[in-house]
C-alpha cells in the first residue's frame, strides 16, 4: 500500500495521533470496500459530524454505485428487518404477498446500523444469525421463506462512555473498530492516495491472494499476546492481510500486510498489554484521569521514540530497525515453530505494529469489562441488559398475542393485521351461519385470537450500595477521602436518578446507615455522622451488602456494590477477633457474593495494597482497584468509570 | 446454507461434539444445550450435525414424516391414509434439522391456517409449522436465551408432551412433534429459565481454546474452508463418514447394551449426592451412559461411562449453592470422585 507519507512527523502529540487515526480509518475503508461481506464490516465510534460524514462519503465512493446501501434504524421492526407479510399488497392482491426485509434487500451491499449503542441483544442476534448463515430465514405471519444474502455492516456507535457500546456479538464479527470521536477538522483534510481503480483491481486479485502458514501463526500469536479471546479476531486479521495484499496488487501476503492487519484488527481488541509493557501501562492508568494528557503521553509510554513510530509500521523500508518484508521466506526451516515465534522478526514487527495502535484508554476499558482473556463477566456486570419486559411503560418492544388485561395495552394495528388475512374466510362463515343476519353491514371480523398487546421495555433502576470501611486502620488513613469520594458520587447518582445505599462497618459489625434512597440530603447526613475506629469486620460487611443487594434484586432493580476498604480484616463473622479466622470468613462471604452475580467494585484504599485484598476481590468476582495515593476525586472517578457508567 | 462446515473439522470442543453425537444415537435423551463463549463454533457444530445423521424412513404423503414402522397411525394424516385403504408407502428422507429463527412468529412455529387458501379460496387448510417439520428430527434454537417468552412457553410444553395442539379459526389439529431440542447461546446475554433448562438432557459449556496450537488450527481450517468449501468438505468427508458409520452402529447396538443394577445404583447415588431434583437426572444419566457405551462399542455400562457423561448430564440440574465457591462442573466432578472412587476422574479426562 502506498501509505508512507514523505514527511514523517517526529512530533508525538495529540494532533499527530489523531491524524494517524484518520489515516487508519481511511485505510480500513479502502480494505472494506474491496470485500465488504468478507471482512464483515466496521464499527465507527463517534458522534455524527464532519469526520463521520467524510468517512462514509469516501467509503461509499469506493463501493460500486449500483450495490445496495441500506440504513437500519435501531428501532427497526422484525417485519422490516427480516421480512414478513406485506399487508397492503396482500389485501389488494387477495393472496399472500411477502415483503422482503432490509437484510434480504441488502444482498451484495452494505447495511448501515445507526445508533448501534442502542441496539438490543435480541436485534444483534437476528443480525448475527443472518451474517453467520448467509441467509435470512423468514418464519412470520404465515410466510416461510429464505433469501440468500451477504452484506457488509457499518455500525455507527454514538456511545459516549465505555458502558454504552455496540453489542459485543456484532463487534466480534466485524473486522474493524474505528474511533473518530477525537478527530478535529484539520485531521480529516488529509487526502488519501488510494483510488477507486485500485479497489476494483483488488477485487479481481483477491481470490488468488496467498498467505503463508507462518503469517497465519504470527497473527494467532499476536492475538494471544494481546489477550484477545475470540478466535474470530485472528480469522478477520488474516482476511484483512489478504485484502491488503490485493489492494497493493500483489498475490502474496507480505509482512506489511500482516502488520497492518494486526494494527487495524487486533490492536483495538487488545485486552492486555504485552507483558513487558505492563508496568508502564499501569503507571499510565494511575494518572490517566486527564484525557488530553493521556493522549499526549500515549505514544511515548507505549512505544519509546527510538522504536517504531506508528506510521512507520506500514512502511518498514524506511525503518532501519525492521527487516525487509521478505524475511518470512528466509526463516530457518529447521527451527521448530515454537522456537521460531520467540525471536521471529515478523512476529516482533507485527506485535510492535499492534502495540503502537492499542488505544490509550485500554486500561480503563479493561476494568469496566472485567478484563482478561478469561474474563467472562464482560457486559454482564454493566448495566446493559438490565431491562425487563413490562406491560405498562417504557420503550415499545413490539407486540405479542394476548388479551388486553392486567394493564396490558391493546395494539390496534397488530390486532387488525392479525385479523386481516382471514376476513374473506370469516365473512363466508358468518354468511353461512346466519343467513338472516345482514353480514354485509359488518365490515371487519375481529376475533379473540387476533388480539395483540404492546410490550414495553422498562429500564430498571440501579441502586449503588457503598460499603465503607470505618475501622481504625482505615480511619487513620483514608476514611476522609472515602467519605469525600462517596459524596462526589452521590451527586452523580442523583443526576442519573440512581438510588444509593450506605453500609459502614467497624468494631464488630456492619450497619446499614442509609437504606436505598434518592435523597441526597439524607445520604450526606448519614455520611457526615460516620464515626471511625475499631476492628475491621469485613465478612459481616460483605454479608450485609449481599443481603441488601438481594432484596434490591428481588424488587426488580439492579444492585451494584462498591467496597471502599483496605481489606485488612481482623474480626470474624461471629464477632471474635483474629486475623486468620476473619480472612477465612471474608473469603466465604466473598464467594457468596459472587454466586449471586452482583456487580461489584473493590477499591483498596490502603497505602500499601496487599495481595489479600486482591484475593478477596477476586473471590467475589469484583473489579479490584488499588488506589494507594488517591484522593477523593480520584476514587470517585474510578468508581464512576467502573461501577456507575451507563 | 449451501456448504456446512464439516463436523469432524471442528477443532477441540470434545464435550460438545460428544453430546451432539450422543443425542444423534439416542434422541430420547432430550436435547442438548450448548452454552459458552463467542466464536467457539457452537452453531457451526449444530448445523454440521445434519450431515452426520443417517436417513430415515418416512410415510409418503404425511406432513409430519411419520415412521411407517409404527403400527398404529401416529397422526391424523396417516390415519386418513389408512382409513382410505391406501397402501402406506414410504421413502428415505434426511433427518430434519430445523432452525428456529429469532423473530419467528407463533403461527409459523406451531402451524396455522394456510394463508393462500384462506385468501384466495376462502378455505380452511392447516399449514404445518416448524414444529411439524422438526418431528423425528432436531429443532435448533440459536441464542436460545433471547427467544421470546411466549415461544419459550410453547417449546417447553411441546417438548414435554411430544405433541403439538393448534386451535385457531375453529380449526383443531394435533400432531406428533417429537424432536431433539438443541439450543445454543452466550450466558452473558441472559440466563435460561429453569423450566427450559430442565428440558435439555445434556448441557455443555464451551470455552475459547487457550492453547495456541489449537487456536492456530481453528484459524487455519476456517481459512481453508472459506477459500474453497467444496475441497475442504472433500478433505473431511472421510472423517465425517467414519463418524456417521459409528453413529449408525451405535444405534443398532443401543438396545442390546446392558445397564447392570449396580450401575443404576451408582446413578442414583450420584444424583442424591448432588441433590438434583426429580428423576429426570437419573433417567437421562442412565440413557446417556448407555448411548455413550454403545458409541464406544461396549455392551455393558460401567463406571467409566458414567464418569464421562455425568458432567454434561447433571451440571444444569444442580441447585445453586451460595456457600459453594466451585462451579457446577467442579461440583459434579467432586461427586463423581466420591461416588465412583478416586481415580475415576483420571479416566474421565483421559477418555
Amino acid at each position: 500500500m502506498k501509505q508512507g507519507s514523505a514527511e514523517v512527523e517526529v512530533q508525538h502529540g495529540a494532533q499527530h495521533d489523531t491524524r494517524v487515526a484518520w489515516e487508519d480509518a481511511l485505510v480500513a475503508a479502502a480494505l472494506l470496500a474491496v470485500d465488504p461481506a468478507g471482512l464483515g464490516g466496521v464499527s465507527i465510534r463517534g458522534m455524527p459530524g464532519p469526520a463521520r460524514d467524510a468517512w462514509l462519503g469516501q467509503f461509499r465512493a469506493w463501493l460500486p454505485e449500483t450495490i445496495p446501501w441500506r440504513r437500519i434504524p435501531s428501532h427497526v421492526t422484525d417485519n422490516r428487518l427480516l421480512g414478513g407479510l406485506d399487508l397492503a399488497a396482500t389485501l389488494a392482491a387477495n393472496r399472500p404477498v411477502a415483503e422482503r426485509g432490509i437484510l434480504a434487500d441488502a444482498d451484495g451491499g452494505v447495511v448501515v446500523l445507526t445508533m448501534a449503542e442502542r441496539v438490543s441483544a435480541t436485534m444483534a442476534a437476528r443480525l448475527t444469525a443472518v451474517i453467520d448463515t448467509g441467509e435470512v430465514v423468514v418464519a412470520r405471519d404465515g410466510i416461510q421463506l429464505r433469501h440468500h444474502t451477504k452484506f457488509g455492516v457499518v455500525m455507527l456507535d454514538e456511545g459516549l462512555d465505555d458502558s454504552e457500546r455496540a453489542p459485543a456479538a456484532l463487534l466480534d464479527r466485524l473486522s474493524f473498530q474505528i474511533d473518530l470521536s477525537r478527530l478535529r477538522m484539520r485531521d480529516i483534510e488529509a487526502e488519501t492516495l488510494i483510488d477507486a481503480e485500485q479497489i476494483v483491481a483488488a477485487r479481481a486479485i483477491l481470490p488468488n491472494v496467498q498467505a503463508t502458514d507462518e503469517q497465519l501463526k504470527v497473527l494467532c500469536v499476536t492475538a494471544q499476546v494481546l489477550g484477545i479471546a475470540s478466535i474470530r479476531a485472528s480469522i478477520a486479521a488474516l482476511r484483512v492481510a489478504r485484502v491488503s495484499a490485493a489492494l497493493d496488487g500483489r498475490e502474496k501476503v507480505n509482512g506489511d500486510d500482516v502488520a497492518l492487519a494486526a494494527r487495524l484488527v487486533l490492536a483495538p481488541r487488545a485486552t492486555q498489554m504485552p507483558a513487558t509493557e505492563e508496568d508502564e501501562a499501569e503507571a499510565d492508568a494511575d494518572n490517566g484521569e486527564d484525557d488530553t494528557a493521556e493522549i499526549e503521553q500515549q505514544p511515548d509510554d507505549v512505544t519509546p521514540p527510538d522504536q517504531l513510530p506508528p506510521e512507520n509500521a506500514l512502511s518498514p523500508q524506511d525503518d532501519p530497525d525492521v527487516e525487509p518484508p521478505q524475511n518470512e521466506n528466509q526463516s530457518d526451516p529447521n527451527r521448530e515453530p515454537e522456537e521460531a515465534k520467540q525471536d521471529d522478526a515478523l512476529g516482533d514487527k507485527v506485535l510492535e505494529a499492534a502495540k503502537a495502535a492499542i488505544p490509550a484508554d485500554l486500561l480503563s476499558q479493561l476494568l469496566i469489562n472485567g478484563a482478561g482473556p478469561g474474563g467472562s463477566k464482560g457486559g454482564s456486570s454493566g448495566r446493559m441488559g438490565a431491562t425487563r419486559q413490562s406491560g405498562k411503560r417504557g420503550r415499545p418492544l413490539g407486540a405479542r398475542r394476548g388479551m388486553p388485561r392486567a394493564g396490558a395495552r391493546l395494539n390496534v394495528i397488530e390486532t387488525l393485521r392479525a385479523a386481516a388475512p382471514w376476513q374473506r374466510l370469516r365473512a363466508a362463515e358468518a354468511l353461512m351461519q346466519s343467513s338472516t343476519l345482514d353480514t354485509s353491514r359488518q365490515k371487519i371480523f375481529v376475533r379473540q385470537e387476533d388480539f395483540h398487546v404492546t410490550r414495553f421495555k422498562e429500564r430498571r433502576d440501579t441502586t449503588v450500595i457503598f460499603v465503607v470501611d470505618a475501622s481504625g486502620s482505615a480511619a487513620l488513613n483514608r476514611l476522609a477521602e472515602a467519605k469525600g469520594a462517596v459524596e462526589l458520587l452521590l451527586a452523580d447518582c442523583y443526576v442519573r436518578r440512581d438510588q444509593v445505599a450506605l453500609i459502614s462497618f467497624r468494631g464488630k459489625k456492619a450497619d446499614l446507615l442509609l437504606p436505598p434512597t434518592r435523597s441526597l440530603v439524607r445520604a450526606k447526613r448519614g455520611l457526615g455522622g460516620l464515626p471511625g475506629g475499631g476492628g475491621t469486620p469485613l465478612a459481616a460487611a460483605i454479608d450485609a451488602a449481599v443481603q441488601l443487594a438481594d432484596s434490591i434484586a428481588r424488587r426488580g432493580d439492579t444492585p451494584s456494590i462498591v467496597f471502599l476498604t483496605d481489606g485488612r480484616t481482623n474480626i470474624a463473622r461471629d464477632g471474635s477477633p483474629g486475623r486468620a479466622a476473619a480472612e477465612a470468613d471474608a473469603l466465604v462471604s466473598a464467594r457468596q457474593l459472587r454466586s449471586q452475580r452482583f456487580a461489584a467494585v473493590f477499591v483498596d484504599t490502603s497505602t500499601q495494597p496487599a495481595p489479600h485484598a486482591a484475593r478477596i476481590a477476586r473471590e467475589m468476582g469484583a473489579i479490584y482497584q488499588p488506589l494507594p495515593y488517591a484522593n477523593a476525586s480520584t476514587i470517585s472517578n474510578v468508581i464512576r468509570e467502573k461501577a456507575l457508567a451507563k | 446454507m449451501a456448504q456446512p462446515f464439516p463436523f469432524s473439522a471442528i477443532v477441540g470442543q470434545d464435550e460438545m461434539k460428544l453430546a451432539l453425537t450422543i443425542a444423534a444415537v439416542d434422541p430420547t435423551i432430550g436435547g442438548v444445550l450448548v452454552f459458552g463463549d463467542r466464536g467457539t463454533g457452537k452453531s457451526t457444530a449444530v448445523r454440521a450435525l445434519a450431515t452426520l445423521l443417517p436417513k430415515m424412513r418416512a410415510v409418503i404423503g404425511c406432513s409430519y414424516g411419520c415412521d411407517p414402522a409404527v403400527g398404529a397411525a401416529s397422526c391424523e394424516q396417516c390415519a386418513a391414509l389408512k382409513a382410505g385403504g391406501h397402501v402406506i408407502k414410504s421413502h428415505l428422507v434426511p433427518v430434519p434439522v430445523v432452525d428456529l429463527p429469532l423473530g419467528a412468529t407463533e403461527d409459523r412455529v406451531i402451524g396455522a391456517l394456510d394463508l393462500e387458501s384462506a385468501l384466495t379460496k376462502g378455505k380452511k387448510v392447516f399449514e404445518p409449522g416448524l414444529l411439524a417439520r422438526a418431528n423425528r428430527g432436531f429443532l435448533y434454537v440459536d441464542e436460545v436465551n433471547l427467544l421470546e417468552d411466549h415461544l419459550v412457553d410453547l417449546l417447553i410444553d411441546v417438548a414435554a408432551s411430544g405433541e403439538n395442539v393448534i386451535e385457531r379459526e375453529g380449526l383443531s389439529v394435533r400432531h406428533p412433534a417429537r424432536f431433539v431440542l438443541v439450543g445454543s447461546g452466550n450466558p452473558e446475554e441472559g440466563e435460561l429459565r429453569p423450566q427450559l433448562l430442565d428440558r435439555f438432557g445434556l448441557s455443555v459449556e464451551v470455552k475459547t481454546p487457550t492453547n495456541l496450537d489449537e487456536r492456530i488450527d481453528v484459524v487455519r481450517r476456517r481459512d481453508e474452508f472459506d477459500r474453497d468449501p467444496a475441497a475442504f468438505q472433500e478433505k473431511w468427508h472421510k472423517e465425517d463418514d467414519k463418524l456417521k458409520r459409528k453413529i449408525v452402529a451405535a444405534r443398532g447396538r443401543l438396545a442390546s447394551v446392558v445397564v447392570p443394577d449396580a450401575a443404576l445404583r451408582l446413578a442414583a447415588q450420584l444424583c442424591m449426592k448432588l441433590g438434583t431434583d426429580g428423576l429426570r437426572g437419573e433417567l437421562t444419566l442412565m440413557r446417556a451412559a448407555r448411548a455413550y457405551a454403545s458409541l464406544m462399542g461396549d455392551t455393558l455400562v460401567t463406571d467409566v461411562h458414567f464418569g464421562r457423561i455425568a458432567a454434561p448430564t447433571l451440571r444444569h440440574r444442580l441447585r445453586r449453592d451460595p456457600l459453594d465457591e466451585a462451579g457446577s462442573t467442579v461440583r459434579v466432578e467432586r461427586a463423581i470422585e466420591e461416588v465412583l472412587g478416586p481415580g475415576s476422574n483420571a479416566i474421565k479426562t483421559a477418555a
